[in-house]
């Protein structure tokens, strides 16, 4: 089917519609799919930033002191916080899709998705409080 | 009838025109008239040239799908007196290539829902003295939201992933295919796996999820895919960690 051919009865000629290079700005819905995107960016980077973590750590006592004051420059700051917000609408977005690809049963019956949903955030509270007790104690 | 409301409604005659243009109605806005019957109205009364497609008027045959005000709507189920004062935007469906006004072509979706053979496959019939295939409740409802899919294609509408890449199998195949693959009284889901598992198939889907938001008949196609994507996970993980079978 050509553009550039001439209308028949027979042989219709199709408007085909172009979708804007910026289509993800025209819905809320599209952009925060865009976003959730874009978010992979910082997960990976958080990823880097805990390697370079387990690196300075393991190289002794002046690299974490360096890596310390590096974290603290305004840039990697200011990247680390950005990141951070990233990641938990990241974790928030792929918590809430969870219930519609898993269909969980007991049994016979079907596990209503909110409860999917609270398992996964009782999850991610439980390993937060983990955590959090694993840095205090470490004190 | 005393209300009244502007349609702006999309032209495209191929044999005069290269572009779409607007041609604006004024139609009456009574509190229980549908976008659809204010398009009946102008057919009827003002512009007998207009083209759409329509059939049962009560959200059913699936064909009155058009962008209201730039959502994909079916317009026989969307009211008139919700856009008040207007105008009311109507367009063809997006994603499709449009024929005339506001007719789209639905070729690409009608090739694809045949490629993932949208009815019960079976490896052996029983016999007929045998009697009907039963199904319990809880084994009807593990497909029946997917059953309720009318092909009205709102959803691919809808999927900025189908509108960027055509060879995109699309929501409502998918979720239609899930229909019959979660049947008990289906052995179909091998062979339809080589279509869905392609690129092009669940793969090509990156969740956008505005097919679910948009569905007349709250078939949740993108719970369907990623569904979808997490067994065909699952038995890949089986595949390579037991290559002769669980």
């Amino acid at each position: 089917m050509s553009e550039g051919h001439v209308y028949t009865a027979y042989h219709p000629r199709w408007l085909r519609q172009r979708i804007s290079t910026y289509w993800w700005l025209e819905k809320p819905a599209y952009l925060a799919f865009i976003l959730r995107e874009a978010s992979c960016v910082f997960v990976a980077w958080f990823v880097v930033y805990l390697l370079l973590l387990v690196d300075a750590v393991s190289g002794g006592a002046a690299a974490y002191a360096q890596f310390l004051a590096w974290s603290a420059d305004a840039p990697i700051l200011l990247l680390n916080v950005v990141s951070f917000l990233f990641v938990v609408f990241h974790a928030v977005t792929f918590f809430d899709a969870a219930p519609q690809a898993m269909v969980v049963h007991v049994g016979q019956t079907r596990v209503p998705g909110h409860l999917v949903l609270a398992g996964h955030y009782a999850a991610w509270a439980a390993v937060s409080v983990f955590v959090a007790w694993l840095l205090a104690s470490g004190q | 009838m005393g209300e009244r409301i502007r349609l702006q409604v999309a032209r495209y005659r191929p044999e005069q025109e290269s572009e779409a243009t607007f041609d604006e109605y004024e139609v009456p806005c009574p509190k229980d008239w549908v976008v659809l019957d204010g398009l009946n109205h102008i057919k009827d009364r003002i512009d007998g040239t207009l083209a759409y497609r329509w059939s049962c008027r009560m959200g059913i045959c699936g064909s009155c799908g058009m962008t209201v005000n730039g959502e994909p709507k079916l317009t026989c189920a969307t009211f008139l007196a919700d856009y008040a004062p207007g105008p009311v935007r109507v367009e063809p469906l997006r994603n499709f290539p449009v024929i005339r006004d506001l007719v789209v072509d639905i070729g690409d979706f009608m090739r694809k829902l045949v490629k993932i053979k949208p009815w019960i496959v079976r490896q052996a019939e029983k016999p007929l003295a045998d009697g009907e295939y039963l199904q319990t409740p809880q084994e009807l409802e593990e497909f029946k939201q997917y059953s309720m899919c009318i092909n009205c294609m709102l959803c691919y509408a809808a999927c900025p992933i189908y509108g960027l890449d055509p060879k995109f199998l699309g929501p409502a195949a998918i979720a239609l295919a899930q229909r019959y693959n979660l049947d008990n009284r289906d052995d179909g889901a091998g062979a339809r796996m080589a279509t869905l598992s392609e690129h092009e198939g669940i793969w090509g889907c990156t969740f956008v999820g505005e097919c679910t938001q948009v569905c007349p008949k709250h078939v949740d196609p993108a719970g369907a895919i990623q569904r979808y994507k997490l067994s065909a996970a699952v038995e890949s993980m089986k595949s390579f960690f037991l290559p002769r079978g669980a």
